[in-house]
């Protein structure tokens, strides 16, 4: 009746686990009982949780991002005790059983449920708005696409307190991960989490690419773009071209584990080489994805706060091609140690050190962008500068690691780990905290507190030097990745500095969740009642904030790159308010069937992770009824009468007025 | 800046490491004991080097830009749509290009050099000892076809003289690695992989398993012994006066089972051509499957403490044992 | 007068949008060739896993064995042929021939059905003899990569009749318009995997 599952699967021995499981019952009790109490069910159902708003979505996405962030970092602080104890003999307070859940599920967590989400969150947020549209290309998908990323979340989550997770590492490479040397749920949580959640991720790809190409507004040429949809639009290119091979990857597996398949097994013919090939023919791409549109987003940010146009926009774009391009043609550099012969090894390494020209090209640009500026040092600015910095010297452990023969003796230590956290960190996560803090007000309607959110990049950028660097030159004493424990004695001294570079990041997420409070109750003191709070250049910036659900009143017209900036100088530094006469707006309906599909996809994996093979039945017949349901539903769209969009409008220009706003530049004084 | 408590605890850290990491004599990389380590360690650092004259100048103009051009300093030359500027592109592309095609030189060129399954060429030209490898769950089995003897998680082989390890697997993927000799290798069931290594100096060089294999992974490490001929012969000798064998399949399964921190075992005789059967058993059809199959009685009695992958097929739900925390 | 999020063009748009979806009516097409492209991709994969495993027989049988070339070429014109009919029910689409277009969709579902059921049949054969996907690494990758081209034609069985049931209770419309379009692109992508199966498979598999 319930497969493999039985009430065994509940780890109620482990006082660590069973404690968080009270918390999160707790937890999860007392928000649906406020939920409850305030009767906001109905609003979280209208408003939320069926809502095809590209700028809810992108909201969403970044709260599941950053709520999984606590989740991925706790393991993290975990792995650095482990490490900082389990030296010459000891065995630290985590069994192998435990810490080999623990640096899988980090990892899993921090790429898929952490930076992806904050990635794709950010240009759902960001990118319709800057092309001047007033939705994505298919709404609903969208909504689906969100919702089928929160079902591998769930999956995710619910592997903490029912069952196990992998003990694979976060690939879980093959033959490790098939059925003969794991023979437990844990993979199998692995692959539905990232099966149904990567199908989410190809949706949101095909989705953006289509919106990107198809729904600019009138002017929007592809080289009048901003660079963060630029950057977006190559994310989603990698997204359509990789996605489909981690889904097949995995399919495969899944064929192996189920039906006893003999893809990447040991024997009967099976190739698990061909898996590890396969992995990182995805994989590789897949840190393009991350990296691309946080490179946009400093792009933006740099050219905003040094008030000043970005420095060679063409050689930026092109450069950005250029990676996206390289970044299928590097993968084996993954694997250099695997045996393949010296020609081969030469190639991809060669070809992964050219991907440092039009990456140098482009920190060269940020860097002449700031030259003759006027730079203001906001929070979004330190995490650009903090980019720069790490990036490059993240890229030069990145060119060391793909010279052939220097990696034979690289590969797999600490050095790797070093390496990608340097650039995934000094990467992703500062861009997408600079995003965060840039567009925020957008979103919400209000700037986030500037002196927590300075901590929070001084706490990250101290801890991540404090964190990594001592995992360099442990690489150089012979320590390797996923090791529970070691014998050397002399390598703890750095395995307790790594521990207190934890701590200090830890404290740098803190200053972020403290941001945010103190942001929300001075949210009177710092609204952004222009719209315009940067004084940007972009047309995002051009309608209020937050920006009203049908995004522009009238559709703008650009008629070069920076055209939001160029109005405003042409017009004294104002920026031109929409005027009367409106028309009606079509626009999308919410759906019921994405949450819905989503819902019953959850139900669908949670049964074949336990093999409850009628609840699968159950899962996918949901799916598809919903998915009919859908098809036959024609009531998807309608029109916003043009006096509504003038109420909206006008109330906007009157609390300009009561406020007495003018525009940053002209507020400042500070006139080009 | 200067206020912030935490950058005073930084550099506080950063003097106490400071010896640590100039300890460059106990740093496996930067002091290796074989040729090829040598090399490997000579490309580090010329690549680190070359790599300097980008990452220095962006660094300091980094700082400098910032600082020159911040928004309070009204003497700086502010031009708002300055934008482009084909010298300036020129030498950004031209300097990355530069550095960039040196180094791809420098990649073919050692890739070949120090391609791991190239014969290490030998004063007087003898022929590379050869020694197999196997990676089990979770320990070492080193086999020497020409002594005709065994060992687990310990190896010795005298110095000066070219080695060539043949790696394989006869469970999941592993990687052979002596970190003062050079070159790791994968070990991957099935496969015939090999590395030449070569060692100058006598030691004892601690070697691993750097490729995550499962629970016993850390414990995965041995001792290379690299002495004199004499040394070695007399290590030989030692090994011989063992009372174990091992044959395949019955032995060599039993000891294949799954352990954890394995103590350091001998085998004064094995099975002719037992690395060629280990390969073998993986290319028929399930002769690998079978074999553990049908030894798992007799390796439940021979290995009590054995871990296991997980818990049995039977039972997929997780057992207390196999339960991790996160 | 209205502006229209679905297509940006500033588009003259009734309030009976029933029938003036064009513009929305080229991006859905565009976002689908778009899918198509990334599930291509997927068959990609599946082809190269295929000519990783070709000879991972493990002594079971090889590809020139256990396939019956005349089998397979009767299945392949069926699929041929049913694109030809699905090219009908497209013509009768733009001829706002209703009634004809269900009909041709009524035929091209019977040829996508025969085709299924052939397919079917060849695995349970071959399973039968006891060359199942569990047999060996080629013997899995042949049923995956076969399947799966399978699994895509019994989606499209399953789209074709709900585009028989739409266009019987709305007509051709804004709506199914569009939607006979994508399943065309869809269907004659099978086709065209199909060719590519037909050929690397087991044409190559028999000579």
């Amino acid at each position: 009746m319930l497969g493999k599952l039985s009430l065994e699967a509940i780890p109620t021995h482990d006082p660590i686990i069973m404690t968080t499981f009270a918390a999160v019952v707790l937890g999860g009790l007392a928000v649906m009982g406020g939920v409850t109490y305030f009767k906001k069910w109905g609003y979280l159902w209208r408003e939320w949780i069926t809502s095809i708003d590209h700028k809810k979505l992108g909201i969403m996405y970044f709260i599941v991002a950053l709520v999984m962030l606590l989740r991925g970092f706790a393991d993290a602080i975990m792995m650095r005790s482990q490490l900082a104890m389990a030296s010459a003999g000891a065995e630290g307070f985590l069994p192998p059983e435990h810490y080999d859940q623990i640096f899988t599920a980090h990892g899993v967590i921090m790429i898929f449920f952490v930076a992806m989400p904050m990635v794709i969150g950010l240009m759902n947020l960001v990118v319709p708005l800057q092309i001047g549209a007033r939705d994505v290309a298919f709404p609903f998908l969208n909504n689906l696409s969100f919702w089928l990323f929160a079902a591998g979340v769930v999956l995710v989550n619910v592997s903490l307190f029912v069952g196990e997770f992998a003990k694979t590492g976060w690939l879980a490479y093959a033959p490790l991960s098939g059925l003969e040397y794991s023979p437990g749920v844990g993979v199998d949580y692995w692959i539905w989490a990232l099966q149904i959640s990567g199908i989410g991720t190809t949706l949101t790809g095909i989705n953006f690419f289509v919106t990107i190409l198809k729904m600019r507004t009138k002017g929007m040429t592809l080289f009048r773009m901003p660079i963060f949809t630029w950057t977006s639009l190559c994310a989603n290119i990698l997204i359509i071209a990789s996605f489909p091979i981690l889904t097949a990857t995995i399919a495969l597996l899944t064929l192996d584990r189920y039906l006893g398949m003999h893809f990447f097994t040991n024997d009967f013919g099976g190739n698990m080489m061909m898996y590890v090939n396969l992995i990182w023919a995805w994989g590789h791409p897949e840190v393009y994805i991350l990296i691309l549109p946080a490179f946009g987003v400093f792009s933006e940010v740099i050219a905003t706060f040094a008030r000043k146009r970005l420095f060679g926009y063409n050689t930026m774009v092109w450069a950005t091609v250029a990676i996206t391009l390289l970044s299928f043609i590097v993968w084996l550099h993954h694997f250099f140690t695997m045996g393949a012969g010296a020609n081969v090894n030469a190639f991809f390494g060669i070809m992964t050190m050219i991907i440092a020209i039009p990456t140098g090209v482009k920190i060269f640009n940020w860097l002449f962008t700031m030259y003759r500026g006027r730079l203001e040092f906001t929070s979004p600015v330190l995490w650009t500068l903090g980019f720069i910095i790490t990036f490059t010297l993240g890229g030069m452990t990145g060119v060391m690691l793909s010279l052939p023969a220097a990696n034979f003796v690289l590969h797999n230590s600490l050095f790797v780990i070093a390496h990608f956290h340097n650039v995934i960190i000094g990467g992703v996560v500062f861009g997408m905290l600079a995003g965060l803090t840039y567009w925020f007000p957008k979103a919400f309607g209000f700037t986030l507190d500037e002196k927590w959110g300075k901590r929070s990049f001084w706490c990250w950028i101290i801890g991540f030097y404090v964190a990594f660097m001592p995992l360099y030159v442990l690489s150089f004493f012979g320590a390797v990745r996923r090791m529970q424990s070691y014998a050397n004695p002399e390598w703890q001294p750095m395995m307790v500095i790594a521990w207190v570079g934890a701590l200090i990041i830890a404290a740098g997420i803190a200053c972020t969740v403290i941001q945010f409070y103190v942001s929300l109750r001075d949210r009177k003191q710092n609204q952004d009642v222009t719209g315009d709070p940067w004084d940007g250049r972009t047309l995002e910036w051009s309608t209020s904030s937050p920006a009203p659900f049908y995004n522009f009143a009238h559709l703008p017209e650009v008629k070069g790159v920076d055209d939001f900036w160029t109005v405003k100088q042409a017009n004294g530094g104002q920026p031109p308010l929409s005027e009367p006469p409106y028309q009606d707006i079509h626009m999308p309906k919410n759906t019921w069937e994405g949450p819905v599909m989503a819902l019953f996809a959850t139900i669908a994996g949670f049964a074949l992770v336990w093999h409850i093979w009628w609840l699968v039945a159950v899962g996918s017949l949901g799916v598809f009824a919903a998915f009919i349901a859908r098809v036959f539903n024609e009531d998807v769209d309608y029109y916003v009468p043009a006096a509504e969009v003038e109420r909206i409008e006008r109330e906007h220009r009157q609390r300009l007025k009561q406020k007495g706003e003018l525009a940053y530049s002209t507020r400042l004084g500070v006139q080009a | 800046m200067s206020r912030t408590p935490s950058l005073r605890k930084l550099g506080a850290l950063l003097l106490a490491a400071l010896p640590l990491l100039l300890a460059g004599c106990s740093s496996a990389l930067l002091d290796p004991k074989g040729q090829i380590g040598e090399e490997q360690r000579t490309l580090i650092l010329t690549a680190f080097g070359l790599m300097q004259i980008v990452v220095v100048p962006v660094i300091v103009m980094t700082l400098l830009f910032a600082w020159r051009y911040r928004r309070s300093n009204r003497d700086a030359t502010y031009q708002p749509d300055w934008a482009h500027s084909n010298k300036i592109e020129a030498v950004v592309w031209l300097i990355p290009c530069v550095i960039i095609a040196f180094l791809a030189l420098l990649t073919w060129y050692t890739s070949h050099s120090l391609d791991p399954h190239k014969p290490i060429a030998a004063d007087d030209g003898q022929e590379p000892m050869e020694i197999q490898a196997v990676s089990l769950d979770w320990k070492w089995l080193f086999i020497y076809p020409e002594q005709g003897i065994a060992t687990v998680n310990e190896l010795a082989f005298p110095e000066d003289t070219p080695v060539r390890f043949r790696v394989t697997s006869g469970s999941v993927m592993n990687a052979f690695f002596i970190p003062r000799l050079g070159s790791q290798i994968y070990a991957m069931a099935g496969m015939d992989n090999d590395v030449h290594l070569i060692a100058d100096e006598q030691g004892i060089y601690p070697g691993r398993s750097t490729n995550y294999s499962g629970a016993g992974f850390s414990g995965m490490t041995f001792d290379a012994h690299v002495g004199s001929e004499e040394d070695f012969d007399a290590w030989v000798a030692e090994v011989r006066e063992s009372s174990r064998s091992l044959s395949f399949p019955e032995e060599y399964y039993a000891l294949a089972s799954p352990s954890e921190n394995d103590e350091i075992q001998y085998f004064s005789e094995v099975s002719p051509a037992l690395y060629e059967s280990i390969l073998k058993s993986f290319h028929a059809g399930g002769e690998h499957a079978e074999h553990m199959a049908a030894y798992a009685d007799e390796r439940q009695g021979a290995h009590g403490h054995g871990g296991g992958h997980g818990e049995p097929a039977e039972s997929h739900g997780a057992s207390p044992s196999t339960k991790g925390a996160e | 007068m209205a502006t229209d999020t679905l297509s940006n063009h500033g588009h003259a748009h009734g309030h009976d949008h029933h029938d003036d979806h064009h513009d929305t009516a080229g991006t859905k097409v565009f976002g689908f060739w778009v899918y198509l492209m990334s599930d291509l991709v997927i068959f990609g994969s599946l082809f190269a896993t295929y000519a990783v495993l070709l000879r991972g027989t493990a002594g079971g049988p090889t590809p020139g064995e256990i396939f019956e070339l005349p089998f397979i070429l009767v299945e392949t014109f069926l699929l041929l042929f049913s694109s030809f009919t699905y090219g009908m029910a497209v013509l009768s689409m733009n001829a706002n021939q209703a009634a004809r277009v269900g009909r041709w969709l009524w035929i091209t579902f019977a040829l996508g059905a025969a085709f299924v059921g052939m397919e079917i049949y060849e695995f349970q054969h071959l399973i039968h003899l006891g060359f199942g996907p569990d047999r060996s690494g080629f013997l899995s990758a042949f049923f995956t990569l076969v399947g799966t081209h399978g699994l895509h034609v019994t989606f499209g069985l399953i789209w074709i009749l709900v585009m028989i049931l739409q266009v019987k209770q709305k007509g051709l419309t804004g709506v199914t318009r569009p939607r006979i379009m994508c399943l065309s692109l869809f269907w004659h992508f099978l086709d065209i995997v199909w060719i590519c199966v037909f050929s690397f498979v087991y044409l190559m598999g028999v000579l």
